[in-house]
């Protein structure tokens, strides 16, 4: 009987929280700490988020695209708990899609944003997700609203989220005004998220867009080394 | 949109606060909100000046605790003027950011104080030196502090470029102070700055309703 249980191997000392051979991040939880933005224009909607995703202080992925479609014309961005986030949008889309099918025609902007609401403040307890919904839809064109941690819903002309967004309020505040071009608030956009990753550690990679329109959805990316460069001190 | 505790652990009167210095060419700008706050639910000045001189061509902003920050600059003064009768010349500003930043690393336990010292000396002109609230010292171009200052990071960074003139500095730190104080709850009140070139001293007040406007105001 001693030879059996001098067998089992002793796993609980081995992954203790002093344990060099564990290394630290794979006790974190694995979350987007990013910079999210969402813009609306006469005619539709840009937005655009960073590309990190860190668990601790590791970068799982460098490239993560956290620009989420829900339905045709209808995207959300995600910054908290990555698993979080996943979540409700598998939900909402599912639930979108299903709404959508019994209308027989496409749906608002408004209701996907009442759906996260929905999800993010009945569990508001249990998530820790901060969700911006952006689209197009007939009825009120292009619309941004923002879903914060708490469940809170508001619809903004201009949203940001994440970690980073502390860090570009003022650039926001100054450079946003109303009436602006698709190709301005796409430069709007990319300069603000670049600001924002220079001075978040959470938030970095590539710069990921989008263009939500009538005409349907533009995506690009602006890779690390094209990013503008601002004056650095 | 995650809070920042940043001055939040303050015992006490706190300078939840918004600082800024930068260089232009031929001197520097200096300046600061003017709200004291105790935790960030009462404010108990609306109209306190938190940009210090202490000496004739050296100030210097205080972030943090009120108390900690002015007992620390009462003795960097006396310490600043008793070495420049020494010296029998005016203190660098290196000097007075040394004095400051010794103060704030021998006593780092105790203290919960950061600043920014901005002047004008004959050895290297226009300076800007910042003391973080461990005691780490070092020389920047543009600086910002406080809890404010989270929010125009960006905007620093887009906005700030160097041998501006004094008009454009001046508009600069206005615009800088006037969105943090829109953002930051725990900023607030009216502008001070404080512009310091060879030939002296200006100091600009400017009230909550000449501050400019961004769109969603």
């Amino acid at each position: 009987m001693a030879a059996a249980t001098s067998m089992m191997p002793v796993f609980g000392h081995q992954i203790s929280p002093k344990n060099d051979l564990v290394p630290d991040w794979t006790r974190q939880e694995v979350s987007t700490g990013t910079t999210i933005m969402a813009v609306e224009y006469d005619g539709g909607v840009v937005i655009g988020a960073d590309s990190r995703t860190t668990t601790g202080a590791y970068i799982a992925n460098r490239v993560t695209d956290k620009l989420t479609p829900i339905h045709d014309r209808i995207f959300c961005c995600r910054s908290g708990s990555a698993a979080d986030t996943q979540a409700i949008a598998d939900v909402v889309t599912y639930q979108l899609g299903f709404h959508s099918i019994e209308l027989d025609e496409p749906p608002l902007v408004e209701t996907a944003a009442n759906l996260f609401k929905a999800s993010c403040y009945r569990y508001r307890e249990e998530l820790m997700a901060g969700i911006l919904v952006a689209g197009w839809d007939r009825r009120k064109a292009g619309q941004v609203y923002c879903v914060p941690i708490g469940g809170m819903l508001v619809r903004q002309p201009v949203a940001v989220g994440g970690s980073g967004s502390s860090y570009i309020y003022g650039f926001m505040d100054s450079n946003y005004k109303p009436g602006m071009s698709k190709e301005q608030c796409l430069e709007l956009t990319s300069a603000a998220l670049t600001l924002a990753m220079e001075r978040d550690g959470s938030s970095g990679g590539v710069v990921r867009l989008a263009s939500i329109s009538e005409d349907g959805v533009e995506r690009r990316v602006i890779l690390g080394n094209q990013l503008t460069k601002f004056s650095t001190h | 949109m995650e809070k920042h505790y940043t001055d939040s652990q303050v015992k006490g009167v706190s300078t939840g606060t918004t600082i800024l210095a930068a260089i232009f060419d031929g001197g520097v700008v200096i300046g600061s909100d003017s709200r004291a706050s105790i935790g960030g639910e009462y404010v108990s000045s609306k109209t306190i000046n938190k940009v210090i001189q202490v000496h004739d061509r050296i100030f210097c902003c205080i972030a943090g605790s009120l108390a900690d920050a002015q007992a620390v600059t009462k003795a960097a003064k006396f310490h600043l003027s008793f070495h420049s009768v020494q010296m029998e010349n005016p203190p660098l500003v290196i000097a007075a950011a040394t004095v400051l930043k010794e103060l704030c690393y021998k006593n780092k336990e105790e203290l919960q104080a950061g600043f920014i010292t901005a002047g004008w000396d004959k050895k290297k002109g226009p300076q800007v030196y910042v003391v973080s609230l461990g005691g780490m010292l070092i020389s920047q171009p543009v600086t910002i502090g406080g809890s404010g200052s989270t929010y125009i990071y960006g905007y620093v960074d887009a906005k700030y470029k160097p041998n501006m003139t004094r008009e454009e500095c001046m508009q600069f730190a206005t615009n800088a102070l006037a969105l943090a104080m829109g953002r930051d709850n725990v900023s607030g009140g009216v502008a001070h700055l404080v512009v310091i070139t060879e030939a002296g001293v200006e100091h600009v007040v400017v009230p909550g309703n000449k501050l400019p406007r961004f769109h969603d105001e």
